[in-house]
């Protein structure tokens, strides 16, 4: 699989954001699950609880570590993809199709700090 | 070695037993026990003869990998030779058979020998007092946490609530902190595998109550600015919390007490040679200086002013005191794991104050050795003198896609116990080794061949490590599994067949 999908932006700690509207999709990246390995468990937020930009919303487990989810936007969570609470081998079968939460987004400036594609990619050459 | 999985409830035969027990001159009786407490079914004991428990147990006993049957490099876990006389001492009638109810006068020798080891780990440390109470090292680490709270709040700064932890640290840290009801700050690493002092810097004022580290770190490298960070630290009123894991190298060497730390607990199952893991149980004693010695918990061993010893603040019935003058309050029913203690001052005893020394620097010698000889074939992040440990980040060579799990489970194949993975969490590939002094140069370059043998297989036939082991009694575990539907109970075994 390819390690990043074109239109969707990249934060550091490998989750990617996809802007419908005002409404923010939120996953992780395909080099995360890859570095996690099998995944066991999602821990993921309620609906209408706030996220921030750059603080921890959730968290992933797999055999090898625990992993905080941070969020790369601020804003109130509208819908969480309850098929990964039994399912969690989704984000590793394809981690771009598996969002896990949606957000709406309440500042749009914040999204300037993501990376595209590209420079994800190198930002991964590094990691 | 033999496959053997069998429960001791699938051997149960209705009516089998080994024993028959002489009829009890009691009368039973059920009256006194309210209804909803007692049983309504009789309770699912398996019933053995005194043969099959035997064979059982055996069989099972077989299947174990130890310290006695062949080298277990476990990275931050000092699997030591435990050496058979510190069981003949643990295992004399005059230790053996004491009960910890037993009036001290009758008890003495045991006592003193606490405060013995108590005296012994002060030297060792450069701590001014010390408690054996608690019962593994994260106990000690919440007991040493309880002690920096209670500090702060009995002298009125009542704000400290974060503690700070690097990135290095050993998962525990940050858990005792949370349980103790602390706030956890992380402190990065720079790419020289310490803490960034310029980091910590801004993260140092009044809200903090101190700062939790192991020195030599989890990448077994001697955090060699402990004295300007310790100076920083308690420049902001913080306090210096020692984690034990990694004393190891320091045995006899280096003592916390002089890098400038308050609080520490030791791993006596770690750096003492008493039993570890599956064989334990552990010991995690507590130690401070002295102006934290009023907050040590009880129960503790005190002196008569005739020379006697007795026990203070022991809630079964010795001689207590009033609540406000214990402020770490009881951590343990008793005076600890005895047993363990025994075996610890066996060993202090056993090498002396000289040679205590030279277990550090053998340690520090063999790590390195490995290290040097194998960093050409695994990749090596840091590339400096280690400690008694270091951390490869995988293979040198990636190419086949071998990975250092498959690397562990290959090891098992050559009859070694597989390293700690995937931790530290700093790199992806972690493989982290702990040689330990009490190894020969001839185990140690075994291994070497070993892993040399292996990083060649990665390249030459990568299928047979990623499907490794292949001569152990069970092959490669489907830990995903076993995380998602764990099975846990020999009910739940019985459901899924």
């Amino acid at each position: 699989m390819n390690r990043t999908m074109e239109g969707l932006l990249y934060s550091e700690s490998h989750e990617w954001v996809k802007v419908e509207g005002e409404i923010a999709l939120i996953g992780i990246t395909d080099f995360a699950q890859n570095a996690l390995g099998d995944l066991s468990y999602v821990d993921m937020p309620e609906v209408d609880d706030e996220v921030s930009q750059g603080e921890e919303f959730g968290a992933v487990e797999s055999v090898k570590a625990a992993s905080d989810l941070i969020s790369p936007v601020s804003g109130t969570v509208v819908e969480i993809n309850g098929e990964l609470e039994d399912n969690p081998e989704l984000l590793n079968q394809d981690a771009f199709a598996n969002w896990i939460i949606k957000v709406s987004i309440s500042d749009k400036v914040e999204l300037d700090a993501l990376m595209d594609a590209k420079q994800y990619e190198e930002f991964c050459q590094n990691e | 070695m033999k496959y053997y999985d069998k429960l001791i409830f699938e051997l149960s035969r209705k009516g089998r037993c080994g024993y028959s027990l002489p009829d009890s001159p009691y009368q039973e009786t059920t009256a006194a026990i309210p209804e909803n407490l007692r049983r309504g079914t009789e309770p699912a004991l398996p019933e053995v003869s005194e043969l099959d428990v035997v064979r059982h147990y055996t069989n099972l006993s077989d299947m174990n990998f130890g310290v006695d049957t062949g080298f277990y490099p476990l990275g931050s876990c000092t699997m030591k030779y435990n050496p058979k006389i510190n069981e003949e001492i643990a295992s004399m009638p005059g230790f053996k058979g004491i009960h910890p109810l037993q009036p001290a006068s009758t008890v003495q020798g045991a006592l003193r020998l606490y405060r013995d080891l108590c005296k012994a780990l002060s030297v060792v440390t450069g701590m001014a007092e010390f408690t054996l109470n608690p019962f593994a090292g994260a106990h000690g680490e919440l007991t040493g946490l309880m002690i920096m709270r209670r500090y702060h709040i009995s002298r009125g700064d009542t704000g400290r609530v974060k503690v700070i932890v690097p990135d290095s640290a050993h998962g525990t840290n940050p858990a005792s902190a949370a349980v103790c009801g602390l706030e956890v700050v992380q402190v990065k690493s720079t790419a020289d595998g310490t803490i960034d002092v310029e980091d910590l810097k801004p993260l140092l004022d009044n809200t903090v109550a101190g700062i939790m580290m192991t020195n030599p770190n989890t990448l077994g490298l001697f955090e060699s600015r402990i004295r300007e960070i310790a100076d920083l630290v308690h420049g902001c009123g913080g306090l210096l919390y020692y984690d034990g894991a990694n004393m190891n190298p320091l045995l006899g060497v280096v003592r916390p007490g002089d890098m400038g730390f308050d609080i520490m607990h030791l791993n006596l199952h770690k750096t003492f040679s008493t039993p570890h893991g599956g064989g334990g149980p552990g010991a995690g004693p507590v130690g401070v200086a002295e102006h934290l010695a009023a907050y040590l918990p009880v129960p503790s061993v005190c002196e008569n002013s005739d020379g006697s010893l007795y026990v203070q603040g022991n809630a079964c019935g010795y001689a207590t005191v009033s609540a406000e003058s214990i402020p770490a309050g009881q951590i343990s029913g008793f005076t600890g794991n005895f047993g363990v203690l025994l075996r610890a001052y066996a060993y202090i005893l056993m090498l002396g104050r000289q040679n205590i020394k030279m277990a550090g620097p053998l340690a520090v010698l063999g790590a390195n050795y490995i290290k040097e000889s194998l960093k050409d074939f695994y990749r090596l992040p840091i590339d400096t003198v280690c400690k008694h440990e270091f951390v490869f980040d995988g293979l040198a060579d990636r190419s086949t896609g071998v990975t250092t799990l498959d690397v562990a489970k290959r090891l098992l194949d050559y009859g070694f116990h597989a390293p700690t993975i995937y931790f530290p969490l700093l790199f992806h590939q972690s493989i982290m080794i702990e040689p330990t002094e009490t190894e020969s140069k001839e185990t140690l370059d075994g291994f070497i061949d070993i892993m040399k043998r292996i990083a060649q297989e990665a390249l030459t036939e990568p299928e047979s490590l990623k499907t490794a082991p292949h001569t152990t009694p069970v092959r490669r575990l489907d830990e995903t599994s076993a995380a998602r539907q764990p099975v846990l109970t020999f009910r739940m075994l019985s459901s899924l067949n």
